[in-house]
């Protein structure tokens, strides 16, 4: 498997809003330990090592 | 009860009055490793002697966490048995974030071994059964007779050893440095030992107490009882337990130390008042090792050679796993059968062991004592998903307990099970009446598995009686296989049919490791 990097949520819009939705009410360093969180998720969910890494990559890049 | 503690005779040694003839091998330190190195060079027909500069066994418990694989190791060396005995058993480990279990694990699930997957014993227990033996089997023990200076020489080297009755030189062909963390060796040969120091300490304590404890490691993330830190609790013989406590890098170890701050931490541990304190220490993790461990006639063994955090009971568990590997390399040496250059596999493995050794401790050391900032974050995350989730509990790192590494061999494979992989030790099981592991060890064997076993020169031939253990372990769905195992029970190669020939070629191989 290949790390997705064309468009593939079908509500961009709608899932960008449910993001900040979720984060709503929280303090600054609330938001940090729930992104943490939904990264280890999301991580698990995809598994496999290969894509894990070009994503850990795609994140670093221009940091 | 308290262990007592009885010293070993100081005998003035004959180098006081004469010099010495050269000896084969000398070996300086009588912990753990030092002993355990005798008594695997005298099973191999090689006589060394020993040198310490003290004459009693480990001053308070240290190691006590002794592995399946040194279990197997140190029966080899006859006092598998006894540790088994007297130590505690278990395999379940329990981890708790607050109240809350977060995650458990069985370290043994399946049967069909001779030693358990884990003992506890006081690490003076097992110092005090290997002198026995090594008492037994005629080791030269030296008390009270300490290093201090090493000359290097092409083919030996020079010790000066100070006894209460004042100095004198030894020479051997090889010398063993198995002094401990300290080392005085390394240092006097001015090597320097390389690695991070983690800006963490912890106090350790056995206390003696009555109670219903089970015989479980539990260890502790951010528990009520000790305001946001780490602890652990764990059971010894003769009803101590060891607890071990954070303490942070801003705390006083010269306070910490002192009994009147111990016993309230340790009375919010247990919940009451009814224990005495048999033993405490405050330490450091460290995380080190030298860039070889075999230096001309000089070789690293132990602590000397590395040293790790203790959570994952690494130190003296990798120890044992050096003694194996050096053992039956350097007996072949001294007599002559092999050239000085096998001892390069040794290097190469033990390195490659320490280095697994210290990635799992590092990786530990940061779950438990994150830095401020991201490491905090995601260790925290960690703990709390842990609670919830499944996926996130083999994340939780309390230490990740000793296990045997698989060397990286290059060598003849097979489709076969890959727990008994070149480079892995021989997985046990049941044999006849007995052990597999009791009938491999001391020369190369060739296990041969629903076939005869091919002959070899130089090596012994075993053929069990297949067993449902045998075939998992070793066949898988093959009907047949052939084994070559090292005189150290670590799988040199294997086969589903193999020639003589290419056996003995992968036995040449072997020997270079
Ligand atoms: C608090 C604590 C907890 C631990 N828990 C565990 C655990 O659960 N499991 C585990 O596997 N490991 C554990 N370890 C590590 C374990 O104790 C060591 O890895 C082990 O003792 C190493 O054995 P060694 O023989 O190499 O060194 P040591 O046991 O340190 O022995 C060195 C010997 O050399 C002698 N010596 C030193 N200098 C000289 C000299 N100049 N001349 C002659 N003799 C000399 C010393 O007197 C000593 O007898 C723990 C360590 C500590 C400190």
């Amino acid at each position: 498997m290949v790390l997705v990097t064309k468009p593939n949520i079908a509500d961009a819009d709608g899932f960008y809003a449910r993001l900040l939705a979720t984060h709503r009410g929280l303090s600054a360093a609330e938001s940090h330990a729930l992104n943490a969180r939904l990264v280890l998720i999301l991580a698990n969910h995809v598994g496999e090592a290969d894509v894990l890494e070009a994503a850990l990559a795609l994140a670093r890049d221009g940091a | 009860m308290a262990y007592e503690y009885r010293p070993f005779d100081y005998v003035p040694p004959p180098g006081l009055t004469a010099a010495e003839p050269r000896h084969r091998v000398a070996i300086v330190g009588a912990g753990p490793i030092g002993l355990a190195m005798a008594i695997e060079l005298a099973n191999h027909g090689v006589p060394a002697v020993v040198l310490d500069d003290n004459n009693v066994v480990s001053v308070g418990s240290r190691a006590i966490c002794w592995s399946k694989r040194s279990l197997e190791i140190l029966d080899r060396l006859g006092v598998g048995q006894a540790c088994v005995d007297k130590g505690v058993t278990w395999k379940v480990g329990r981890t708790f974030h607050r109240a809350a279990e977060v995650f458990n694990f069985d370290l043994l699930p399946e049967d069909g071994h001779k030693m358990p997957a884990f003992v506890n014993l006081q690490q003076y227990y097992v110092e005090e059964y290997l002198v026995a033996r090594a008492q037994a089997m005629g080791i030269e023990l030296r008390w009270k007779n300490k290093v201090v200076a090493v000359e290097r020489h092409a083919d030996h080297a020079v010790l000066t050893v100070e006894t209460p009755d004042g100095p004198y030189e030894l020479e051997a062909d090889w010398v063993i440095a198995c002094d401990g963390a300290r080392s005085p060796v390394r240092g006097m040969l001015g090597l320097e030992f390389e690695g991070e120091l983690f800006e963490e300490r912890f106090l350790i304590a056995d206390i003696q107490m009555q109670a219903d404890f089970p015989s479980e490691r539990w260890f502790w993330f951010e528990p009520e009882f000790h305001n946001g830190q780490s602890a652990l609790l764990h059971k010894q013989p003769d009803n101590i337990y060891r607890i071990d406590l954070q303490l942070g890098w801003d705390t006083d170890p010269e306070v910490e130390k002192q009994p009147e701050r111990i016993i309230p931490r340790i009375e919010k541990v247990v919940g009451h008042k009814n224990f005495t304190l048999d033993w405490t220490s405050i330490y450091t993790f460290q995380c080190r090792r030298l860039r070889q461990f075999v230096h001309g006639p000089v070789l690293f063994v132990g602590d000397s050679a590395h040293i790790v955090s203790p959570f994952g009971a690494r130190g003296g568990n990798g120890g044992l796993q050096d003694v194996d590997a050096l053992g039956w390399r350097l007996a072949a040496v001294v007599k002559g059968a092999q050239p000085a250059a096998i001892l390069a596999g040794y290097d190469r493995e033990r390195v490659f062991g320490a280095d697994e050794n210290l990635l799992n401790s590092s990786r530990s050391t940061r779950f438990m004592s994150p830095e401020d900032g991201v490491e905090r974050l995601f260790r925290d995350a960690v703990l709390h998903l842990a609670s919830r989730v499944d996926f996130a509990r083999p994340m939780v790192n309390s230490g990740r307990l000793s296990r045997p590494c698989t060397y990286p061999l290059v060598a003849p494979d097979a489709d076969l099970p890959s727990g008994a992989r070149p480079g892995s030790v021989a997985p046990d099981a049941p044999f006849d009446d007995g052990w597999l592991l009791d009938a491999l060890g001391r020369e190369f064997v060739v296990l041969a598995l629903g076939q005869e076993a091919p002959a070899v020169p130089g090596a012994r031939g075993v053929q069990p009686a297949l067993n449902d253990h045998l075939r998992r372990r070793y066949l898988g769905s093959a009907e047949r296989a052939v084994y070559l195992i090292r005189p150290d029970q670590v799988v040199a190669a294997r086969w589903l049919t193999a020639t003589p020939d290419a056996i003995a070629a992968a036995m040449a191989a072997g020997w270079g490791g």
